[in-house]
């Protein structure tokens, strides 16, 4: 795995007014790799964005340097750097009347003539990104009347028709449903696979980002930047404690969110398997305490799940139910 | 190379028609352009007197040389200038409703002009008299100086402004205080300058005199092969500044020589014929519509050809028999203008994205 981008002590942040600079955050050393997949994470106002555009020379630096390939970013031409780093930003484009192949074909401008020509080659390439990000059967199609998803894979093509060691992404999976941004995450970490290259993308979706991203960097305000794995990052506590706020709790053991409620009482539950775990999650969502039946007392309410069925033994009755909302249908009222 | 543009260019062949019937379109308007007029001259005749021989009477041979030739000339040359200015506004500034007065350079003009027509008297009257002696050529000078003024303050201002949306305020404020100024100067003006200066803001494709029309012609031909040249970052500007620097474009070049060739283009046009209303922001998007694309090396071309048809079919309009003269081409260009652009929009049903 190479190493493909690299900051020495980089400040980032913008001009305020023509003399004052806000630095957003400084001292940063990072580095991306080939053939893996990095996800920033960050709650919005923590620098996600100007990092990116710092990064791949959209935005000037406030100190520092970064340097892609061993080439400083800031001292090299556009026409040189638009072959080491492409982007793809969310909601930036409005335009009409570009069908998806122009579009893909765009990637090819820093290597096609004084009129953007394309020659045999390019139209290969071009064909070859639209194959792997599975868009061919659009071609025809105006970029306008796409799907967010479908949007967001031209880009992609795009990208990859760039033939960059580098791609960017701001937000990729933003605007998307929830099978959309698993399809990208996946499109991304093939591409990333199979031709060597070094991907960063920022996202809010810090569940897929732990699954698929072989490395995370955390970022929020006014506290420095923290990269590692995913799973050692979970482990140290670190998403918790950029993430955590009032009421919302990272739970390490399954790796997500969990939004506190009123507690509402305690609840024994005794089981196994997929509904037992559905089972639990309700009772959480709700507000109840599952303790195990060995600390059970006699007067809590206990639930058996047999067989995809549960059983709810209260006061002495045993009832007995199909589904999980009848369940806690006694169990709200009797508190 | 053939077979490989096909593949992702399926309209290829549907554009090609169609710039081939827009150039029969010219041909034919050309035409018409050439025969209208008060002294009615048959087709034969003005074939013969095109093709370079003698016409059975000298006043016909006259006439068509040297008023309707140029006129035609003048008017497809200008309407091709004027979409591309305005084509090439619309992509830089990312705004459906450029045109090439954004810039405010059309209004310099009508500063430039106004203060040589009615702030400098010369000693035995104002100036429109002497013009008579010194021909158009100062009306010409004085448009040229006034929109290099503004030019150079807009490249200034671009220079120093990175936001594009920016530079498209300041050229309408501009115009709109260039547009006080020449009121201004029409309140303290003699009565027949004014009338003069209003003449002349009405606009005319027929002021090229014949010796002169060559040094329009040139003008024009070295902005559109400028514009040309500019293909490729047109098109990459409609990503969007992000994507185009990542793509490669040096903006504020192509920032600078897309208002250089504007520039260049719509002086040379007010400057000849007047500031001409609405046709630079109506000619890009019929040819949008007739194409139905936005890539610039179809649509620059397109413009350029919708552009001389367009005009050359205002011209006939000012000229149909049955007024007595021409009416001023500014107020036929605005009439067909406003209704075409309101009727693609209306059609396309689209308002968010447009260029």
């Amino acid at each position: 795995m190479q190493r493909l981008l690299n900051t020495g002590n980089l400040s980032i942040g913008y001009q305020s007014g023509k003399n004052r600079e806000v630095i957003l955050h400084q001292d940063i050393n990072l580095e991306l790799r080939s053939s893996e997949i990095t996800c920033l994470l960050g709650p919005n106002g923590s620098g996600k964005s100007t990092l990116v555009r710092t990064l791949c020379g959209l935005q000037k630096s406030l100190g520092g340097f970064v340097e892609i390939n061993g080439k400083l970013v800031e001292k090299t031409p556009p026409g040189d750097l638009s072959r080491l780093v492409s982007i793809v930003l969310t909601g930036e484009l409005e335009l009409s009347n570009i069908n998806v192949f122009s579009m893909v074909a765009y990637g090819r401008s820093p290597y096609t003539g004084y009129f953007g020509k394309l020659n045999d080659n390019d139209v290969k390439i071009v064909e070859r990104a639209m194959q792997s990000t599975g868009i061919e059967h659009l071609r025809r199609q105006k970029f306008e009347t796409l799907s967010d998803g479908e949007k967001q894979k031209v880009m992609i093509a795009k990208s990859l028709a760039q033939e960059t060691p580098l791609i960017l992404l701001d937000e990729p999976t933003a605007f998307l449903d929830f099978p959309g941004k698993v399809e990208i995450m996946q499109l991304l970490r093939n591409t990333a696979r199979e031709h060597q290259k070094a991907i960063l993308l920022s996202t809010h979706d810090i569940n897929l980002a732990i699954q698929f991203a072989d490395r995370l960097w955390l970022m929020a305000r006014e506290r420095p930047i923290v990269t590692g794995m995913p799973e050692d990052l979970v482990l140290k506590g670190e998403i918790g404690s950029f993430f955590d706020k009032r009421k919302i709790r990272f739970e390490a053991e399954t790796g997500t969110f969990i939004f506190e409620t009123v507690f509402r009482g305690k609840v024994c539950l005794e089981g196994a398997g997929t509904t037992y775990d559905w089972m639990a999650k309700a009772l959480k969502r709700k507000g109840f305490e599952i303790i195990e039946p060995k600390n059970s007392q006699t007067d809590t309410p206990k639930i058996n799940v047999v067989k995809g069925k549960f059983e709810l033994i209260v006061q002495g009755k045993i009832l007995q139910f199909n589904t999980i909302e009848e369940v806690l249908q006694p169990l709200e009222t009797n508190q | 190379m053939k077979s490989a543009e096909r593949t992702y260019q399926p309209t290829a062949g549907r554009n090609s028609l169609i710039l081939f019937v827009l150039g029969l379109l010219i041909l034919l308007f050309f035409i018409i352009n050439l025969l209208l007029g008060s002294v009615s001259i048959p087709v034969a005749q003005i074939v013969r007197i095109l093709l370079g021989s003698e016409a059975e009477t000298q006043s016909w041979q006259a006439i068509v040389v040297h008023t309707r030739l140029p006129m035609s000339v003048t008017a497809m040359m200008a309407g091709a200038a004027l979409g591309v200015s305005g084509l090439m506004m619309q992509t830089l500034f990312r705004n459906p409703l450029a045109g090439p007065s954004v810039l405010g350079v059309s209004a310099g003009a009508s500063l430039g002009v106004a203060v040589m027509m009615l702030f400098i008297t010369v000693p035995g009257g104002s100036l429109v008299a002497v013009s008579q002696v010194t021909g158009r050529f100062s009306v010409v000078a004085a448009a040229f100086a006034g929109s290099l003024m503004i030019l150079i303050v807009i490249g200034f201002l671009a220079a120093r402004f990175r936001g594009i949306t920016i530079i498209l305020i300041l050229g309408i404020m501009i115009s709109y205080t260039t547009s006080s100024l020449v009121g201004i100067l029409q309140f303290y003006s003699m009565k027949e300058d004014l009338q003069a200066f209003v003449i002349w803001g009405l606009g005319s494709f027929g002021n090229v005199p014949l010796k002169q029309i060559n040094v329009f012609i040139v003008l024009i031909l070295g902005g559109l092969a400028l514009s040309a040249a500019l293909i490729k970052p047109l098109n990459l500007l409609l990503l969007g500044e992000n994507y185009a620097v990542n793509l490669g474009l040096n903006t504020s070049a192509s920032r600078f020589w897309i208002i250089a060739a504007t520039g260049l283009l719509t002086a040379t046009v007010t400057a000849y014929c007047g500031p001409i209303a609405f046709l630079g922001l109506a000619v890009p998007h019929l040819a949008r519509n007739l194409f139905r694309t936005s890539d610039h090396r179809v649509i620059f071309p397109g413009t350029v050809l919708c552009g001389a048809l367009l005009a050359l079919v205002c011209n006939i309009i000012a000229r149909l028999p049955g007024f007595d003269s021409a009416l001023p081409i500014n107020a036929i260009t605005s009439l067909i203008g406003a209704p075409v652009v309101v009727w693609l929009i209306m059609k396309r049903n689209d308002f968010k994205s447009i260029t």
